[in-house]
């Protein structure tokens, strides 16, 4: 699904990445632990394309294909998905356009036939429904005054929408209390399936306890420097990440 | 006096004039002939605007001083109802091609008692006295070289007079066509709108044009609202690409009447469009909105004056504009508020999405306060497109094209969601979202 090998970029001319390594298959849910700073956030929008992050070295192999040779939206429509750590405000697009242009912009992509209008409401009402997002919430503009918690949904609802193959999540928990966290989980939990890989990228613990990883990542100074089951997730909340901080020296 | 640099192109226009002056209506109304005869000769004196004119410091009417103008003829052919480009389908409809009525074009159901909708030419032949005592109201002593013109070669427009408490109820859609066929030609266009005490109306001014040549709309709209009436105006500009559109609107209004303005514009090589509002009464309100989009080398001037002269009047406005290529705009918002005019409130906006480099605003917002009981404030804000969200939206598939688009309506929805004329709210945005998908120009029979 994902090879990334040897992976170095850079921001604004100072070197995040320095030779990240990491493959996931289909079907597998991999954390991305590591201290702030380490390049987490980085490696996400890496991932997704953001202009300014520049890959200096090493290749992201994606479905057999060069990733990093792609345009963002190039990429959504192949199926990458990046829960923002940080969604976006838009002010005077409302959320349901919003969402509709996506979805059509991706089907398209896909070779798919587009949504109308009657059938995208139809779709849009089941998924807000198991997401617990009142539908109030979507004619507002996108992120705009929406709570923490409002807003993360809303990234979780966009990623149930775009069905992507392979969603990255950054710092999903950030800002959340508990009971949005297990709603934000089981939505997240509720994508699981043998076809669709997920990259967790969080800096606590806690977060694996409700979406469970088969793999557990320490990033460190700009590289992978332990991997692991899920175990090591436990380890690292006892431990912390003092003894990787030579790593990041 | 006349700037030397324009004295050519001057004396041109005024040779014009005293060509077809035996020719313009009401050439029997003593008092119409004396307003053209002043009028030229105001003219005569002011001479074509150059920068070094403080008002017109940010607009060069360099190239316009260069076309031979001549007095457009009317078209009697080329264009027909089935190829007029309405915005809505408004009950009541008055059609000038080349500033000459098209009679076959117009539509006029049958009026409300009490209210009159004809085209100026008529009124001048069938209501003179009507029309004396009207036009130049709403003007005062306010004057200026366009509109010393106008009142020179006035030809025709939009005569519309509401009797007290009349309703209207509907639409009036005034199309006015500039056609560049064969050679440079310039019309005059004059509207005048009389809403006496406690009427309604709603006004649209639609002006478009075609053709190769340069044409030049030198349009002049008044409004004068009686105590307690209303006039909803919606102006929409979507000349052709070798346009010139100079126009002026005057509104005067008397106590507790309300002025809603809308003005919206892609269209033109340059364009000034410049509104003068007078709140003559307590209890007076104006709101001025403005949204256009400009590209390649469009210049687009937009100057608003509100003049506070009476206390417990209220203005707000609201311009946002988004400039492509290497188009310029230019806003200049002038509110005054006069000595004892007190329990003012007065708010000013201007903010501009800039979507390339070379793209340019000139901002010129200005409070000019002789009393101390007043809230006014002003803001001009210039920007690019948010690049964050750029990145959300195509993070999400949508590509980039798109995505601006998307970003670009929104931020003109907010003065496109204020239009008092719902009808016009879903065309505008379509047309918004035209000029951002495919980048043609809107203007013309197109359009």
């Amino acid at each position: 699904m994902l090879e990334i090998k040897n992976l170095h970029a850079t921001v604004d001319g100072k070197e995040i990445l320095k030779g990240l390594d990491l493959h996931i298959r289909a079907g597998e849910v991999h954390a991305i632990m590591g201290p702030n700073g380490s390049g987490k956030s980085t490696l996400s929008y890496v991932l997704a394309g953001r202009p300014g992050y520049e890959v200096t070295e090493g290749s992201v192999t994606y479905k057999g294909r060069d990733l990093l040779a792609l345009e963002p939206e190039e990429r959504a429509g192949e199926g990458i998905f990046l829960a923002f750590q940080y969604p976006v405000e838009i002010p005077g697009v409302a959320s349901t356009t919003f969402l509709k242009h996506a979805l059509n912009a991706v089907l398209r992509h896909r070779g798919q036939e587009e949504l109308d209008a009657m059938a995208f409401v139809k779709m849009l009402r089941a998924k807000t429904k198991e997401l617990g997002i009142a539908d109030d919430m979507l004619k507002r503009p996108v992120n705009v005054g929406y709570s923490g918690g409002e807003k993360k949904r809303n990234e979780m609802l966009q990623m149930a929408v775009l069905e992507p193959t392979l969603a990255v999540l950054d710092e999903t928990d950030s800002g959340l209390d508990i009971d949005a966290l297990k709603v934000v989980s089981d939505g997240v939990n509720a994508l699981r399936a043998p076809d669709r890989s997920m990259l967790v990228i969080t800096h606590y613990q806690r977060l694996l306890d409700y979406i469970v990883p088969d793999y557990v990542h320490v990033l460190a100074g700009g590289r992978i420097v332990r991997s692991g089951g899920k175990e090591l997730a436990h380890e690292l909340e006892e431990k912390g990440y003092a003894e990787f901080a030579d790593a990041a020296a | 006096m006349a700037d030397p640099r324009t004295l050519h192109t001057t004396k041109h226009i005024v040779d014009r004039y005293a060509a077809i002056a035996g020719t313009l209506p009401g050439g029997d109304l003593p008092w119409l002939v004396g307003r053209r005869e002043a009028g030229i000769e105001r003219f005569r004196d002011f001479g074509l605007p150059t920068r070094r004119r403080e008002e017109w410091k940010y607009t060069n009417l360099e190239e316009l001083r260069r076309v031979p103008f001549e007095p457009a003829k009317p078209v009697v052919n080329g264009i027909s109802t089935g190829t007029l480009p309405t915005l809505i389908g408004a009950e009541h409809r008055l059609v000038f091609v080349n500033g000459h009525l098209r009679q076959d074009l117009c539509a006029i159901c049958m009026p409300p008692d009490g209210a009159t909708i004809t085209s100026l030419g008529k009124a001048l032949e069938t209501m003179p006295e009507m029309v004396e005592a009207h036009l130049g109201v709403a003007r005062g002593d306010e004057d200026a070289p366009f509109t010393a013109l106008n009142d020179a070669f006035l030809t025709d427009g939009l005569f519309l007079h509401l009797k007290p408490g009349v309703d209207l109820g509907s639409v009036i859609e005034v199309i006015h066509v500039s056609v560049g066929q064969s050679g440079p030609v310039f019309q005059h266009p004059r509207n005048l709108i009389v809403a006496e005490a406690g009427s309604h109306a709603t006004v649209l001014e639609h002006y478009i044009g075609f053709g190769q040549s340069p044409t030049l709309a030198n349009a002049a709209t008044e409004v004068v609202i009686g105590e307690g009436a209303g006039v909803r105006h919606c102006k929409v500009q979507a000349e052709a690409p070798e346009a010139f559109h100079i126009a002026m609107l005057d509104a005067h209004l008397a106590k507790n009447a309300s002025f809603d303005s809308f003005y919206f514009a892609s269209g033109a090589k340059l364009s000034r469009n410049e509104i003068r509002v007078t709140l003559d009464g307590e209890g007076a309100d104006c709101r001025l909105f403005g949204a256009y989009m400009m590209k390649d080398r469009q210049h687009a001037d937009h100057t608003t004056f509100i003049d506070h002269a009476k206390p417990h009047t209220t203005s707000r406005e609201v311009y946002k504009g988004v400039l492509d290529d290497k188009a310029r705009a230019v806003f200049q918002g002038l509110i005054l508020v006069r000595p004892d005019a007190q329990n003012i409130e007065g708010h000013q906006l201007n903010r501009t999405l800039l979507l390339s480099d070379g793209a340019e605003i000139d901002a010129k917002p200005e409070l000019k306060i002789f009393a101390d009981d007043v809230k006014c404030s002003h803001g001009a804000t210039a920007g690019e497109l948010d690049e964050e969200a750029l990145f959300y939206l195509r993070a999400r598939g949508i590509p980039e094209d798109e995505a601006r688009g998307l970003l670009v309506e929104a931020f003109l929805r907010e003065v496109i969601d204020g239009i008092a004329m719902a009808g016009l709210r879903e065309p505008l945005s379509d047309r918004v979202a035209r000029w951002m998908g495919t980048r043609p120009a809107l203007s013309g029979g197109a359009a």
